[in-house]
């Protein structure tokens, strides 16, 4: 990008000119808007960002952006936003996927999607629930749900998106509940920033067919005692009043109160993010309630060649090395004889 | 001395077969490319197991490769073998069937021994009596193996290594037959195998060996010539196989468009090789990725066509079906990508390696709604590069994917190709939106060609949202307005439609009176010709026509087939073409089919057509 172009932007020069049609109520609103701001931040004007996505209610999401947007079908638009990237690396590139698309049907292209980090960002709508075809079960409902379905609760166990990530070797996950703007939109940013496959899992609600999924978290009374904000580089606090936070107890976490027997604030493990080994960051991604918070923010981020960068520079390399350089080059190498 | 005379044929059928580790293809693409080089005209055919390696000596294994080479004009890998080379019993057992009456069977005796009769499932040690052919065949046997061993003899090799160049004395052998200087053989191997000097070493002087061994047999049969063939255009040539031919063709596009070409792709028999042939250009800018399947072969070459590049994808029958959904987004989207497909034997797994014609039903009418897309047809190993050519210029020009068949036989068969200059290309314009057209819909379109414009994300000014939902014809909006849709179906048929104006027309082979009109497409194009050539010559009233754009049709076809009171289908499916000719142009047709695997034969075709002209 020519530096001489960057200019401001707001939110409203990514709103494209359509109605958006999702049911009212819907988290999707809010995650929407976090994101037209995010764009604005980033400086990146619309015609050189691209919003890829498959099928599903949060997939319609591309037509509401003004930059270049591509709704494909169902699964695979982490394979179509591949392409994108890899095809013009200057792009910066946004997949919009939701629980089904992404981790039922598209299962195969997001794990390898993020093996090879592809350097584009995931928004992973996770609603626990099929909205779109009315209310089945997805590969992340709660076992035991009753939905259309599973009329009698689903015998499934789901996935949990940070292990599939960190086990498809994942550069980057973050998660972001769409109802807290502020650390959605730092965690989004951050998502952004980083080169590879960023995985954010965008916890969303349901109004129609799950309302409620994430309501334990929330709940506005309530959400800091239940979510912890991470940062890295900072202590892991969380609470109302800041009082609460992660120690390590032998191999596992535990929440203490500072103040509380002795614990100070210095004791209160650090957030890092940029630790190569998954250890700690998986076991802050697996935090559930109500013994623990649930972690928010950027768990993990560290850095690794991505794949568009690779295909550009073995590219360059090869380039440099042959003596090829053309197609009527191509054809002078071959064996040849006249007739 | 060499007292033998030599007999001088027209052209000439040679087959090389043994077991799938014994060089079978490195020794016949060897013989293909010297006796090219010497002014022959060639065709070839491997023809090898889906087995990587079965066990050694049974049938399951053995691989063979047919050279057909001749002083004019030909059009197919042959028929049946005049000389065919048996590495052991097993290789005889399978080809047995394919030699000609009083052809040369030149076999290795030293694997003419019990214990690998049994392993070929021979009951008695005459295989030659048990196969019925000790009469109407002359024999060559040569102990190969312990010819090579000798001379290997003081090379500083193992006992395994040697041996693995008995190929080499099996094609001095085939050279010395062939009366072919064995020079030009060398300077091959010298090419392959140049930074291995040891390696290089051994093959020549077996090679050499080979071919004195036959210099000095004092055999009482007679060598052949094939003289040098004058119908070729003068000019630079070389012997290419459809699928690298493929492969080049979608090079030789991008770089014709400017734009750099995207491969998305899954390996898939027999295929693959497009995929590797792309994979070693990067020098030229190719990008490919190996995807995690097939759909995602397809989806992400796909997006690489929203971002502005050429986008291909390779695959075969199976991974054609699994690729439908995303075709179908690509004529929704009208965005431009060039499907490969390579057929094999089906449904299902089928049979990998043989060739048949049968996803062109698939092709044309294989996804749901009204999805119509362009498919055309290659015909030889050669013209694979031209199609892919014009494969990729229509989808560019005219925002559609465009499926191209090719098959198993002309994919991995090699013909004679002469080499073209970029320069000598034809121009590819893609639809591009211009500046000035800045804030134009997506939907916005040519409205003669009906081609939409093509606007690349970068661009300021023509930022805009695709995808899978129906649009508005106008505004470009999601739709689902009933008029509308009608609108754009029949829009996004008369974008295909319109394709027709500018196909070259078909044109009739043979005799243009003739009692019977023989209609092909595609890969059976060498021996319909062949078998018409022939019928001609004894004055029998016979044309072909062969198409290779299949949808749409050219303009002409109609009007061309009125012509004939009697028309034969030919093609190796059960009549999907013919199914599809008489929705486009009613009316009485015979059909010849054939799924065997296996292309049709020359003599097949002749007593059927004769047959019809009684």
């Amino acid at each position: 990008m020519d530096t001489s172009l960057i200019q401001q932007y707001t939110a409203k020069d990514f709103k494209s000119d359509q109605y958006v049609r999702w049911c009212p109520g819907c988290g999707d609103y809010a995650v929407l808007n976090t994101l037209q701001k995010v764009m604005a931040e980033l400086g990146v004007p619309p015609h050189e960002t691209a919003v890829i996505s498959g099928i599903g209610c949060s997939s319609r999401l591309p037509y509401y952006i003004s930059g270049y947007g591509f709704h494909s079908i169902h699964g695979r638009g982490a394979a179509v936003a591949t392409g994108v990237k890899v095809a013009n690396p200057k792009l910066t590139v946004w997949q919009i996927t939701g629980d089904g698309d992404c981790l039922a049907i598209g299962g195969n292209h997001f794990i390898h999607s993020v093996r090879r980090n592809v350097d584009i960002n995931v928004l992973l709508f996770n609603n626990q629930i099929y909205g779109l075809t009315k209310g089945q079960y997805s590969p992340t409902t709660k076992k035991g749900y009753v939905t259309k379905s599973s009329p009698f609760g689903t015998i499934e166990r789901p996935f949990r998106p940070a292990e599939l990530t960190f086990g498809a070797r994942g550069t980057f996950f973050g998660r972001l509940l769409d109802v807290d703007l502020k650390s959605s939109q730092m965690t989004m940013l951050a998502a952004a920033k980083h080169k590879g496959t960023s995985v954010v899992e965008t916890l969303v609600n349901c109004v129609i067919f799950n309302d409620g999924a994430h309501s334990w978290l929330s709940e506005k009374e309530t959400r800091y005692d239940r979510i912890i904000i991470l940062e890295h580089g900072k202590p892991m606090i969380f609470g109302k009043n800041s009082d609460k936070g992660l120690v390590l107890d032998g191999f596992n976490l535990k929440v203490v109160t500072i103040g509380e027997n002795g614990v100070t604030e210095n004791d209160i493990l650090v957030h890092d993010a940029h630790c190569e080994d998954t250890t700690l960051q998986m076991k802050i991604a697996m935090m559930e309630g109500p013994e623990f918070p649930v972690a928010i923010g950027v768990i993990r981020d560290v850095e690794a060649e991505s794949y568009d960068e690779a295909m550009t520079n073995q590219i360059t390399e090869i380039q440099a090395k042959s003596k090829i350089k053309t197609f009527d080059d191509l054809i002078d190498s071959c064996e040849q004889w006249e007739m | 001395m060499n007292n033998t005379k030599s007999t001088e044929l027209e052209n000439v059928v040679v087959r090389f077969t043994g077991d799938s580790g014994d060089g079978m293809q490195l020794t016949g693409t060897l013989f293909s490319n010297l006796s090219a080089i010497l002014g022959n005209e060639i065709s070839t055919f491997p023809d090898f197991p889906s087995e990587i390696r079965a066990p050694q000596g049974t049938v399951g294994g053995v691989s063979g490769f047919q050279v057909h080479l001749g002083a004019s004009k030909i059009y197919t890998p042959g028929d049946e073998a005049d000389v065919l080379v048996a590495m052991n019993p097993a290789a005889l057992k399978v080809n047995a069937d394919g030699i000609k009456k009083g052809g040369v069977l030149i076999f290795d005796e030293d694997s003419f021994k019990k214990s690998d009769f049994d392993k070929a499932g021979f009951k008695t040690e005459n295989p030659f009596e048990e196969l019925n052919i000790s009469d109407t065949i002359q024999l060559i046997p040569a102990p190969l193996s312990t010819l090579t061993q000798s001379s290997l003899e003081g090379f500083d090799m193992d006992n395994k290594t040697i041996l693995r160049s008995k190929n080499m004395f099996a094609l001095g052998l085939i050279c010395w037959l062939f009366n072919r200087p064995i020079d030009q053989a060398i300077h091959f191997l010298q090419n392959k195998f140049g930074k291995k000097p040891g390696i290089l070493e051994a093959n020549v002087k077996v090679l050499t060996d080979g071919f004195n061994y036959g210099n000095n047999l004092h055999l009482s049969i007679s060598t052949y010539t094939v003289e040098k063939s004058h119908e070729l255009p003068k000019g630079k040539y070389t012997s290419i196989s459809g699928n690298k031919a493929t492969a080049w063709g979608l090079i030789a596009a991008s770089k014709k468009a400017g734009l750099d070409l995207f491969l998305g792709s899954y390996p898939i028999t027999p295929a693959t090789d497009i995929m590797q042939e792309l994979a070693l250009r990067k020098d030229l800018g190719v990008k490919v990725v190996q995807a995690e399947d097939e759909i995602a072969g397809i989806t992400i070459a796909l997006g690489a066509s929203f971002a502005g590049e050429l986008a291909a994808t390779s695959t075969s029958g199976p991974g054609l079906a699994l690729k439908s959904e995303a075709i179908g987004l690509a004529v929704m989207a009208e965005l431009p990508i060039v499907i490969v497909d390579v057929m094999r034997g089906g449904p299902s797994t089928g049979l990998p390696t043989k060739t048949e014609q049968t996803d062109l039903l698939q092709a044309l009418y294989g996804r749901n709604g009204e999805s119509p897309a362009v498919v055309i047809a290659a015909s030889t190993p050669a013209d694979s590069f031209h199609f892919a050519f014009m494969a990729s210029k229509i989808a560019l020009e005219h925002m559609t994917p465009v499926i191209l068949l090719t098959d198993a036989f002309i994919g991995n068969g090699t013909s004679l190709w002469k080499l073209p200059k970029l320069a000598e290309l034809p121009e590819i314009k893609p639809n591009y939106a211009q500046p000035g057209m800045e804030g134009l819909k997506v939907t916005a379109r040519d409205e003669v060609s009906k081609v939409r414009y093509w606007s690349i994300p970068g661009i300021d000014g023509f930022a805009h949202r695709n995808g899978g939902l129906e649009k508005d014809y106008t505004s470009g909006a999601i739709s689902t307005d009933p008029l509308n849709h009608q609108k754009m179906v029949d829009t996004r048929k008369e974008k295909i439609d319109y394709i027709s104006n500018l196909l070259p027309e078909l044109k009739i082979e043979g005799d243009e009176n003739a009692e019977l009109l023989v209609v092909g497409w595609g890969t059976t194009h060498g021996h319909l010709m062949t078998a018409v050539n022939a019928l001609n010559k004894d004055g029998k009233k016979v044309a072909l026509v062969h198409f290779n754009y299949i949808n749409p049709l050219p303009k002409n076809t109609k009007q061309l087939i009125k012509k004939f009171k009697k028309v034969v289908v030919c093609e190796l499916n059960s009549g999907q073409f013919a199914t599809y000719l008489r929705s486009k142009v009613p009316g009485e047709y015979l059909q010849y089919n054939k799924v065997q695997g296996q292309p049709f034969t020359v003599t097949e075709l002749e007593e059927y057509f004769a047959g019809l002209l009684k």
